[in-house]
């Protein structure tokens, strides 16, 4: 999956300036940086959600053409996941099999079975979705974003907000979905340690650039830019 | 996916066929109907209700019967949306058939207008023969008085005895004058409204005997055959969708028998009209 | 008078139940996709849709009693006093509702499920219907909305219908004749049948709020 050379303003105010990206299979790459500089709006432009002022979207050997139904089959084959996730007014069962009967697939009971016990929620699975907790739903909403096992995922400050033992499940199964499926997943995220933690890659997005990229060791460790290097220590970048 | 748009396109096609099935029923069930428009307080007395029947089994047809205000129902028979009018207002009849839109009309029955009031009769107009003369005792005396207001053949006789007794209706019926009501509404209504202001009006005779026991408070002050007549007449309507139907209903109306029927009709045991055809 | 009640009582049934499923066969998805999308005057037409909700029903009867007379452009079909014009008339009335009523409930859900339901890889009709089952408690609300307002109104069913017995004689325009004739307690009854009709609908209708519809 490939982000290249994309631009995107919004109202006069230039968010995104030429920058691009690209993630492997099986490469966990975690995008960090200071709040507000445009790490969703990436998110969303590389799910085909939002078109670029500029530049393209490529996702194995097909550009994304953003125009309405066009860009279908790519898309199915991503997931996005945000921070706070919308529960569809069914059960738990029935909001993670949804992708599923949208494309018509078979083994409906399987997957669904297979991906609620990654995420610890098999015994939950006939709860109404609206009644759970926040937890719980970004469970969930994992498995209901990988149930179609998506070539790429796309995480948006998934855990954020979490206690302790949701924030370690969840992080073993995208750890699990990456290796088994072999997917590409790009991590947005405010929690360096998290970063540090299952990212296999990071990169620094600031001033509407990647400013650096590379193995997570390395930019934690040995940055070459200074400013990585101030903000992996906590301080205040421009 | 397309399983569900396959169902939604089947509903929507039995939709159309459940709208278009109404409407071809409803246009090949028009052959055999006759339109009649009258007015409320006709209808209301229940003589159609139990005439209309036989002429329906003696000619195989169904009578329609649209019961509105006495212009309405010229309106309707203006527009070919009646075949036959059944009304009590004679010179907007002649005009109605003047203009063309009617072929002719004939008297049917009549009944008469009356003049009621409260018991204790402030205005003091008891036993006048004259009803011009007592509009003008109740103008003098400021009495309250309810009007139909509404254009129907009691109002427009009511507006002919005002401008007899020489008067400019549209002084009557002027905002300062506090004592008279313009209602609008029809004759129970207005009757009962003067049953609650203790309020003269003028009404027709069917229908104040049908509800005497509710306005029990009025009785019947003036009474005159001469002046106050209130004349039906039937009129076979210019366009009428089958126009002999509608001339066979008007010489029904006037046959022997139905004009028995039409003097043998009571409610609460009143003789509600007079056959006069 | 019993066989007279229940024949009013059906009629009135058909006619309003006629009226509500067509208007909102068409309302609905119109609301939908007007709470969907973003387009040109979208503000003037919900204004519009919303002022409509205020429509005299007996001004609907007259436009449709216009078109149906004999002198009017459909004369010739002879609907005129007949249930199917009183339809017709009613649909009027219920469809501003329906539609205004889907658009607003759409409109508040649309953004997070329009998302949602792209993200995991519906195509634009799969998230149509999946806006709207999300929304179905606002919507099946409208519907009830625009039934009550069908069941209950005289105004358009008096004129183009002409409250005439057996035929096109309705509760409410029944209701008027009663309490024209005072009969008051006779009138309030068939108030009280009215009322139980609609509550009779509104059970069914709430049926499908609750357990909602499959994709």
């Amino acid at each position: 999956m490939k982000g290249e050379d994309l631009c995107k303003s919004f109202e006069d105010e230039v968010i995104l300036d030429d920058l691009s990206i690209s993630v492997c299979h099986g490469e966990l790459l975690a995008i960090i940086g200071p709040s507000g500089v445009g790490k969703t709006t990436l998110l969303r432009i590389l799910n085909g959600l939002l078109p670029p002022d500029r530049g393209k979207v490529w996702l194995m050997d097909e550009v994304l053409k953003f125009e309405n139904d066009s860009d279908l089959e790519a898309r199915r084959k991503m997931a996005l996941l945000s921070q706070e996730p919308f529960p569809l007014s069914k059960t738990v069962w029935d909001n993670v099999a949804y992708p599923l009967r949208l494309r018509d697939e078979d083994e409906v009971e399987e997957r669904v079975t297979d991906a609620l016990e990654h995420v610890n929620l098999l015994e939950m699975a006939d709860r109404m979705a609206n009644n759970l907790s926040s937890g719980e739903l970004q469970r969930m909403a994992f498995a209901r974003a990988t149930v179609f096992e998506p070539k790429v995922l796309l995480l948006d400050e998934f855990t954020a907000h979490l206690d302790p033992y949701n924030i370690t499940v969840l992080e073993d199964a995208v750890e699990w979905y990456v290796d088994e499926k072999n997917a590409a997943v790009v991590m947005v995220t405010h929690n360096l340690f998290q970063a540090k933690r299952i990212s296999h890659t990071t990169a620094l997005l600031l001033e509407k650039q990647i400013v650096e990229r590379g193995k997570t060791e390395k930019i934690f460790e040995e940055p070459e830019d200074d400013r990585t290097q101030g903000f992996v220590n906590g301080e205040m970048v421009f | 996916m397309k399983e569900a748009r396959k169902k939604l396109l089947v509903m929507l096609v039995v939709l159309v066929l459940i709208t278009s099935g109404l409407i071809a029923w409803r246009i090949t069930a028009s052959e055999d109907v006759l339109r009649l428009a009258t007015t409320t307080s006709t209808y209301d007395s229940g003589l159609l209700d139990e005439i209309i029947p036989h002429f329906e089994e003696t000619y195989d047809v169904r009578v329609k019967i649209i019961a509105v205000g006495t212009k309405q129902a010229l309106e309707l028979g203006r527009r070919g949306d009646a075949d036959v009018l059944l009304v009590h207002a004679p010179e907007m009849e002649e005009g109605f058939v003047e203009e063309g839109h009617g072929k002719y009309r004939y008297d049917v029955m009549y009944n008469e207008f009356v003049l009621v009031g409260p018991k204790d009769d402030p205005a003091g107009i008891e036993g006048m023969d004259d009803p011009t003369e007592a509009f003008e005792k109740v103008y003098d005396d400021q009495a309250i008085f309810c009007s139909r207001g509404d254009g129907s053949g009691t109002h427009i006789k009511e507006m002919n005895i005002w401008e007899k007794a020489g008067f400019d209706y549209n002084e009557i019926d002027d905002r300062d004058n506090e004592w008279y009501r313009s209602f609008g509404q029809g004759m129970g209504d207005t009757l009962r409204n003067a049953h609650e202001l203790d309020a003269y009006t003028l009404t027709d005779e069917a229908t104040y005997l049908s509800i005497k026991d509710e306005i029990d408070d009025l009785i019947i002050h003036v009474k005159n055959d001469s002046a106050m007549l209130n004349q039906y007449g039937v009129i076979p309507v210019n366009g009428a969708v089958h126009p002999e139907l509608a001339e066979d209903f008007a010489d029904w109306m006037i046959s022997q028998e139905v004009q028995n029927m039409i003097d043998d009709y009571t409610e609460e045991g009143e003789k509600l009209f007079t056959a006069n055809a | 008078m019993a066989a007279d009640l229940l024949h009013v009582t059906l009629l009135s049934m058909f006619v309003s139940v006629s009226a509500t499923l067509l208007a909102s066969a068409m309302a609905v998805p119109l609301g939908t996709i007007m709470g969907l999308r973003e387009f040109r005057g979208k503000e003037v037409v919900r204004t519009v849709t919303y002022t409509l909700y205020g429509f005299p029903p007996v001004v609907a009867g007259l436009l449709i009693y216009l078109m149906l007379s004999r002198q009017g452009p459909l004369g010739s079909l002879n609907l005129l006093f007949t249930p199917t014009a009183m339809i017709l008339a009613q649909m009027v009335l219920v469809f501003p509702i329906v539609t205004g009523l889907t658009m607003s409930s759409v409109s508040e859900v649309a953004k997070d499920v329009k998302e949602t339901a792209m993200t995991l890889g519906a195509d634009r009709w799969q998230t149509a219907k999946t806006v709207l089952n999300e929304a179905r408690i606002g919507v099946i609300s409208a519907v009830m909305v625009g039934f009550g307002r069908a069941i209950a109104e005289v105004g358009a069913v008096i004129i183009v219908g002409g409250n005439i017995k057996w035929h096109t004689r309705v509760l409410t325009t029944a209701i008027v004749l009663e309490t024209r004739r005072g009969n008051f307690e006779y009138a309030l009854v068939l108030g009280v049948v009215l009322l139980s009709v609609a509550l009779m609908v509104f059970l069914v209708l709430k049926r499908y709020q609750d357990k909602g519809i499959r994709i």
